[in-house]
């Protein structure tokens, strides 16, 4: 008797413990919501259309709008930042898809034994570099010679026939720089995950296209990759997922732009992530707390897009039978 | 209508396109491999040829004064964040692990599993403003170390939960059914069976999460804060320093001896987050070698 309660107990015990993980996803969104709910009733819809972050005249009395106190002049939309964030993770897709396939071919089918480990974990690596260490090389190295050499040249080739790489293509922070950034950062996932898959595919795939007089490429591209294409997909979106989330990286190449949406692919931008974390700082100058409010809507904003891209890779990887 | 004959390339073109096709893809996946491994080699080598010259013995045996100084609070900062986040973020998520191995059939730890997936894909940043509103401002706690290591433990736990519910299902069932089969409640099966014959996969995840932990700034920013002192034992009410906040907020700084704080920081955040790395993957490496 006293062994069957025991085991209940401790069943119980772990039960919810593990329940505290679901928990926390939720204690958030409610801390969140709550601490965003008087910006959201005063910025309504507003806030996601139109471009403008204006705490409004810091030396005037607060005023009364829709319930809630504000600075006069007070305006939040954050139009620029949704743009921004979600750009960037698309240049950064568009580069690391191609990248990570390629890659992934060659660690899986170019490479075997003790230089395919050593590949992968080159490959892996890239994974492990923190972000502000990335942020760093991007602002040292990556600005410099994207800004000074490849944008002007960007801009007279592909500029003159492309709109969106038409100059001027400033100083090297902005949109492109961070896309290329974020695509360094985010590759890893997308070559790992197929590497295995590929590794795993089962031999009788290999040796029926080989009997059929295909060469190893043609295998790879006309059965393999087909095979894996929910995969793919899957490991796509989580990647955009990782890429909308990240801050430090983006914070230090991306310009910082304010209120302005970017004309072509060199401008200045900011993304919700970067911005919430250069704006804290004076969003505490607001005396009524409505900016602190205001960074708290763009952070539910930003879990609310994360978990939905989020929930949609997880949904696509179980359905083809990976959990990644 | 005239009809067109069919245009039958010849059996050596067909030949000939094949092969061109073939070492066109093998050339670009070796270019874009050559592409990555360049990148990550050149951030580790940019990291190390500016930070070596840096790093001083001054950097670990003085603090931060303003933009000059040393390291000392910012190391131990940033081991103690994250020391205390493990020690926080350890029970819980093994244990977690360990319901969603054993009793993970059910639907409610089915949504449980996927949720803490989910919460996997939580920006840093979004807990780091969390961290802010609840502890920092709600609890009044400001600034703290306990704050900084709170928000890092929820960081950690969904991937500790998950390598440790790898780790626990790769245990043979057969030992399991032996252990119950000799009358031992479920505990002691966790404690005697489960717990040493998954401990280095478990222990891998766990230095993982720590390398990662160990990186991050984003939700540090506004939890933790900054000082310039060493940590003088309190868990609320002091900021703390650590090393990615020198990285990004000195390489901004138009002082060159703020630059030289930021490489060494760079170079000793990095070298710590690899050799953690490494570890745990050789770790792995030498047990899967072993057998078991």
């Amino acid at each position: 008797m006293v062994h069957v309660f025991s085991r209940f107990r401790f069943r119980w015990g772990l039960g919810l413990i593990a329940g505290l993980l679901p928990l926390s996803l939720l204690v958030i969104v409610v801390f969140l919501l709550h601490a965003a709910w008087p910006a959201i009733t005063f910025n309504g819809l507003g806030f996601l259309i139109h471009n403008s972050w204006n705490l409004g005249n810091m030396y005037a009395d607060p005023v009364m709008v829709r319930g809630q106190e504000v600075l006069p002049r007070a305006d939040y939309g954050v139009l620029f930042l949704v743009v921004g964030t979600l750009l960037t993770s698309l240049i950064a897709l568009i580069l690391a898809v191609p990248f990570g396939i390629l890659s992934a071919i060659f660690l899986a089918e170019g490479l075997r034994g003790p230089a395919r480990t050593l590949g992968s974990f080159l490959v892996e690596l890239l994974a492990a570099v923190p972000s502000v260490v990335y942020g760093l090389w991007g602002y040292l190295v990556l600005i410099p010679l994207l800004g000074r050499h490849v944008y002007p040249w960007l801009e007279q080739s592909l500029g003159t026939f492309v709109p969106i790489f038409h100059g001027p293509s400033g100083s090297g922070y902005g949109l492109l720089t961070a896309g290329i950034l974020l695509g360094f950062m985010v590759v890893p996932l997308i070559a790992a995950s197929l590497r295995d898959a590929l590794v795993a595919t089962p031999s009788a795939l290999r040796e029926a296209g080989a009997s059929m007089g295909a060469s190893r490429m043609e295998i790879v591209r006309q059965i393999l990759l087909p095979g894996q294409r929910n995969l793919i997909i899957g490991v796509t979106v989580l990647a955009f997922g990782r890429a909308l989330g990240e801050t430090m990286a983006v914070l230090m190449v991306s310009g910082n732009a304010l209120n302005s949406l970017p004309k072509n692919i060199y401008d200045p931008i900011s993304t919700m992530a970067a911005f919430i974390a250069s704006q804290l700082d004076s969003a505490m100058q607001d005396p009524t707390g409505m900016a602190v409010h205001a960074l708290a809507e763009i952070a539910l904003l930003l879990m609310v897009i994360s978990v939905l891209v989020n929930g949609a890779a997880r949904g696509v990887l179980w359905l083809s039978g990976h959990r990644t | 209508m005239i009809p067109v004959a069919p245009v039958t390339p010849h059996r050596h073109v067909i030949h000939m396109r094949r092969r061109v096709a073939d070492g066109v893809m093998w050339g670009a996946t070796a270019l874009s491999f050559a592409l990555l491994g360049f990148v990550l080699l050149h951030i580790l080598t940019y990291v190390f040829v500016h930070g070596y010259p840096a790093l001083h013995l001054k950097i670990f045996t003085t603090d931060a004064q303003g933009i000059a100084g040393g390291l000392r609070n910012a190391i131990v900062g940033s081991l103690l964040l994250s020391g205390l986040a493990l020690l926080i973020a350890v029970p819980i998520g093994v244990s977690a692990g360990v319901y969603l191995s054993e009793h993970g059939g059910g639907l409610a730890a089915k949504v449980a599993r996927f949720l803490s997936d989910v919460l996997v894909g939580v920006p840093s940043i979004v807990l780091g403003y969390f961290g802010y509103i609840t502890m920092v401002i709600g609890f009044g706690w400001r600034f703290s170390l306990l704050a900084g290591s709170i928000t890092l433990a929820i960081m950690m736990l969904p991937y500790i939960a998950r390598t440790s519910e790898m780790a626990f299902r790769a245990v043979p069932v057969a030992l399991r059914e032996s252990a119950y089969a000799l009358g031992s409640p479920e505990g002691s099966v966790v404690r005697r069976i489960l717990l040493p014959s998954a401990r280095i996969p478990v222990l891998t995840g766990i230095l993982m999460a720590l390398a990662i932990a160990l990186g991050e700034t984003a939700p540090l920013l506004y939890t933790a804060g900054w000082s310039n002192y060493l940590w003088n034992g309190h868990f609320t009410h002091e900021g703390v320093g650590y090393l990615t906040y020198v990285i990004w907020s000195f390489i901004g700084e138009p002082y060159a001896s703020a630059h030289q704080l930021a490489y060494a920081a760079a170079l000793l955040i990095t070298l710590m987050v690899l050799a953690i790395n490494l570890s745990a993957r050789l770790l792995l490496v030498r047990w899967r070698g072993v057998g078991r």
